[in-house]
C-alpha cells in the first residue's frame, strides 16, 4: 500500500514537471541576458535576471498597444456575448414562444458546423460593409454563440418557476423579471460563460489575422506571430512577448478556475 | 404578451447568428460552385458558376490530398495519444491515496488555457536542433539530435506532441467528471469479489467510462481536424508540405492567393468530414443508450 502511494505521487510529480517545463523555460528565458536561452548546456535559470526584453517590448516595439487592443476587444466581445446569449438562453428555457423548440434544435444542429467554413464569405461580407481592418470585424463572430446560449439554457431551466411567477403577479414585465430575478440567480453560469468567452477572444488567432491588415491594429497573438517573423534570433525577446500573451489568461484562470471547471464538466462542450 | 416577449429575447442572438454565421455558411457552399478569384475581388462582374469544377480540381490537386492525409494522420495518431494521456492523468489525479489533488489538477490543466500561438512560438524554440531544450535533454540521454521541424519525417509528429501537451488537460477534466460519476458500490462489490487494482480498472472503470470515451474521442478528433495555428506559426506547412493541414490549405488558397471559390470548396470538404465524425458519434451514442 505504501509503495503504491509513493508510485502514484512520483508519476504525478513527473507528469507535472513535464507539463510545466515549456512554461517554465518560457518565463526563465524571458529574463535571461541576450543569447543565454540558446546556450549549451541548457539553462533553466537566468545567470543574471534582466528586464531588458520587457523594456524593449514596451519602449521600442510598443507592445503595450497590442495588450490594450487585445484586452479591449476581449472585454467588449465578452460584454456583448454575455448580454445576447443570456437573453436568448433564458428565453429558450423559460419563455415559450411559437416554434421555440424547433429553433433550439436547429441551433444545436448548427454546432457541427466548424467556424472556418463561414470565414471566406464572412470576409467578403466584412469587405462589403467596409469593416476590413477595423475592430468591429474582429468582434463580430464572437458576439453570439450557440454554445453560450446552450450553456445558459441548461442552467436557467433549473430556476424555480414559482419565483418568476410571483414577480409577474406583482406586475413586473418580462424584462424586469429577467433583470431582477433570473439574472442574479444565473450568476454562476454567467461567470463561467464570461470567462470562456474572454479567453476565447483573447486567444483567437485565425480571424484577427484575416481581417486586420495594419500592424498598428494587431491583437496580441497576431502581433506576437509578427514579432517572431522579425526577431526570430532574439529568443529572449520573443519569450518575453509570449509571457505577456499567456500571463493574463493564466492569472484569470487561476483566480476563477472553480467556475471554469464547473462549466466544462456541466456543459461538456469545448470552449 | 408573453409569447412575444420570448421572441424579443432571442431576436438579437438569432439575428447575429443568422447574418454572421448561418448565411456565410450557406454562402460558402454557393461560393464553392463559382470561380471567385483574385480578379473577381477587383471586378465582381467576372464571377462565373463552374458547378463542380472546384471539386474536380480538388480531386486532382496533390496538395489537397497531402493536406487531407496529414490532417487525418494527425487525428489518427495525436487523437488516441491525447485520449490515453488524459485518461492516465485523470486516473492518477483521481487515485484515493493522492494528496494535493487540486494542485496537480490545476498544473496539468494549465496548458489548456494558454494562447495557442504563444505556446507554439515557445515550442518552436524547444525544438531547435542545436539549442532546443528537447534535443539537449535527449542528448543527455545519449540520443543523437533530431531536426524536429526541419525533417519532413519528424515535423508532423513534433506538432502532434505540442497539440497533445496543449490539450490533454481538457480531456482529463472530462474523464475526471466521468470517474466521479461511477457509483462507489460497484467498486465495493468488486472488492468483495476479490478483484485487484487491474481487474477493477478492467471490469468496472473502463465499461463505466465508455460514454465518456466516445465524447472525448469525437471532440478531440473534431478539434484536430481544424489544425491550423501550430503549422502556421511553427512550420508554415513545411518542410515539403509535410505539415500542410486542410485549414492551412484553405487559408492559403483563400487569403493568400485569393482563390475564394477554391478555398470554399476546401472548407466544404472539411465540413463534410466533421459532419461524418459527428454522425458516427450520434449513431454510437444511440446504440449505447438502447
Amino acid at each position: 500500500m505504501k509503495l503504491w502511494t509513493v508510485f502514484v505521487h512520483a508519476l504525478l510529480l513527473v507528469a507535472s514537471a513535464l507539463t510545466l517545463l515549456p512554461l517554465w523555460w518560457m518565463v526563465a528565458a524571458s529574463f535571461m541576458p541576450p543569447g543565454e536561452a540558446s546556450a549549451v548546456p541548457l539553462r533553466l535559470w537566468p545567470s543574471v535576471p534582466t528586464l531588458e526584453h520587457y523594456q524593449a517590448l514596451f519602449a521600442r516595439l510598443d507592445i503595450g498597444r497590442h495588450v490594450a487592443i487585445s484586452a479591449g476587444l476581449a472585454i467588449v466581445t465578452t460584454a456583448i456575448a454575455l448580454t445576447v446569449n443570456t437573453l436568448a438562453g433564458y428565453a429558450f428555457a423559460k419563455l415559450p414562444f411559437p416554434g421555440r423548440d424547433r429553433i433550439f434544435r436547429g441551433l444545436l444542429g448548427a454546432l457541427v458546423i466548424p467556424g472556418q467554413v463561414a470565414m471566406l464569405p464572412l470576409f467578403l461580407l466584412m469587405r462589403a460593409f467596409g469593416w476590413i481592418d477595423s475592430w468591429i470585424a474582429v468582434i463580430v463572430p464572437g458576439m453570439a454563440s450557440v454554445f453560450g446560449i446552450f450553456l445558459v439554457r441548461q442552467y436557467a431551466a433549473g430556476l424555480p418557476d414559482g419565483v418568476l411567477d410571483a414577480a409577474r403577479m406583482d406586475g413586473a414585465g418580462e424584462l424586469r423579471v429577467f433583470r431582477s430575478i433570473a439574472l442574479p440567480l444565473c450568476a454562476p453560469i454567467l461567470v463561467t460563460l464570461g470567462l470562456v468567452t474572454f479567453m476565447g477572444a483573447w486567444n483567437d488567432f485565425l480571424w484577427p489575422l484575416i481581417v486586420l491588415a495594419d500592424d498598428d491594429r494587431y491583437t496580441l497573438p497576431v502581433a506576437l506571430a509578427n514579432l517572431v517573423g522579425e526577431h526570430v534570433q532574439d529568443t529572449e525577446l520573443v519569450m518575453a512577448g509570449a509571457v505577456l500573451t499567456v500571463l493574463p489568461v493564466i492569472v484569470l484562470f487561476l483566480v476563477l478556475q472553480r467556475w471554469y471547471v464547473a462549466g466544462i464538466t456541466s456543459g461538456g462542450v469545448k470552449g | 404578451m408573453k409569447r412575444w416577449a420570448g421572441l424579443g429575447f432571442v431576436a438579437p442572438a438569432l439575428g447575429l447568428l443568422l447574418v454572421f454565421f448561418l448565411l456565410p455558411t450557406v454562402a460558402a457552399l454557393l461560393l464553392s460552385f463559382t470561380d471567385f478569384d483574385v480578379y473577381t475581388v477587383a471586378d465582381p462582374s467576372r464571377l462565373r458558376l463552374v458547378a463542380f469544377g472546384n471539386y474536380e480540381r480538388l480531386l486532382h490537386d496533390d496538395r489537397f490530398w497531402t493536406a487531407l492525409r496529414n490532417t487525418l494522420w494527425f487525428v489518427a495518431v495525436a487523437g488516441p495519444l491525447s485520449v490515453a494521456v488524459s485518461l492516465a492523468a485523470a486516473l492518477l489525479v483521481d487515485a484515493k491515496v493522492v494528496r494535493g489533488r487540486a494542485i496537480f489538477r490545476t498544473i496539468l490543466f494549465l496548458p489548456v488555457v494558454t494562447t495557442l500561438v504563444a505556446v507554439a512560438v515557445v515550442w518552436r524554440y524547444l525544438y531547435h536542433p542545436r539549442y532546443g531544450v528537447l534535443n539537449q535533454l535527449l542528448g543527455a540521454a545519449g540520443i543523437a539530435p533530431i531536426d524536429w521541424l526541419g525533417d519532413p519525417k519528424w515535423a508532423l509528429p513534433a506538432l502532434a506532441l505540442l497539440a497533445v501537451w496543449k490539450g490533454f488537460g481538457f480531456n482529463m477534466l472530462v474523464f475526471l467528471a466521468g470517474l466521479q460519476g461511477i457509483p462507489e458500490r460497484l467498486y465495493e462489490a468488486a472488492a468483495l469479489d476479490g478483484a485487484g487494482r487491474w481487474q477493477e480498472f478492467r471490469h468496472v472503470t473502463m465499461p463505466q467510462l465508455a460514454p465518456t470515451f466516445l465524447f472525448v474521442g469525437v471532440i478531440t478528433a473534431i478539434g484536430y481536424l481544424q489544425l491550423f495555428a501550430e503549422p502556421y506559426v511553427m512550420t508554415q506547412g513545411g518542410p515539403a508540405d509535410s505539415t500542410l493541414s486542410v485549414v492551412l490549405l484553405m487559408y492559403e488558397e483563400g487569403f493568400r492567393w485569393w482563390n475564394l471559390g477554391y478555398g470554399a470548396a476546401v472548407a466544404v470538404v472539411l465540413f463534410l468530414v466533421i459532419l461524418a465524425a459527428s454522425l458516427v458519434q450520434l449513431r454510437l451514442q444511440r446504440r449505447s443508450v438502447a
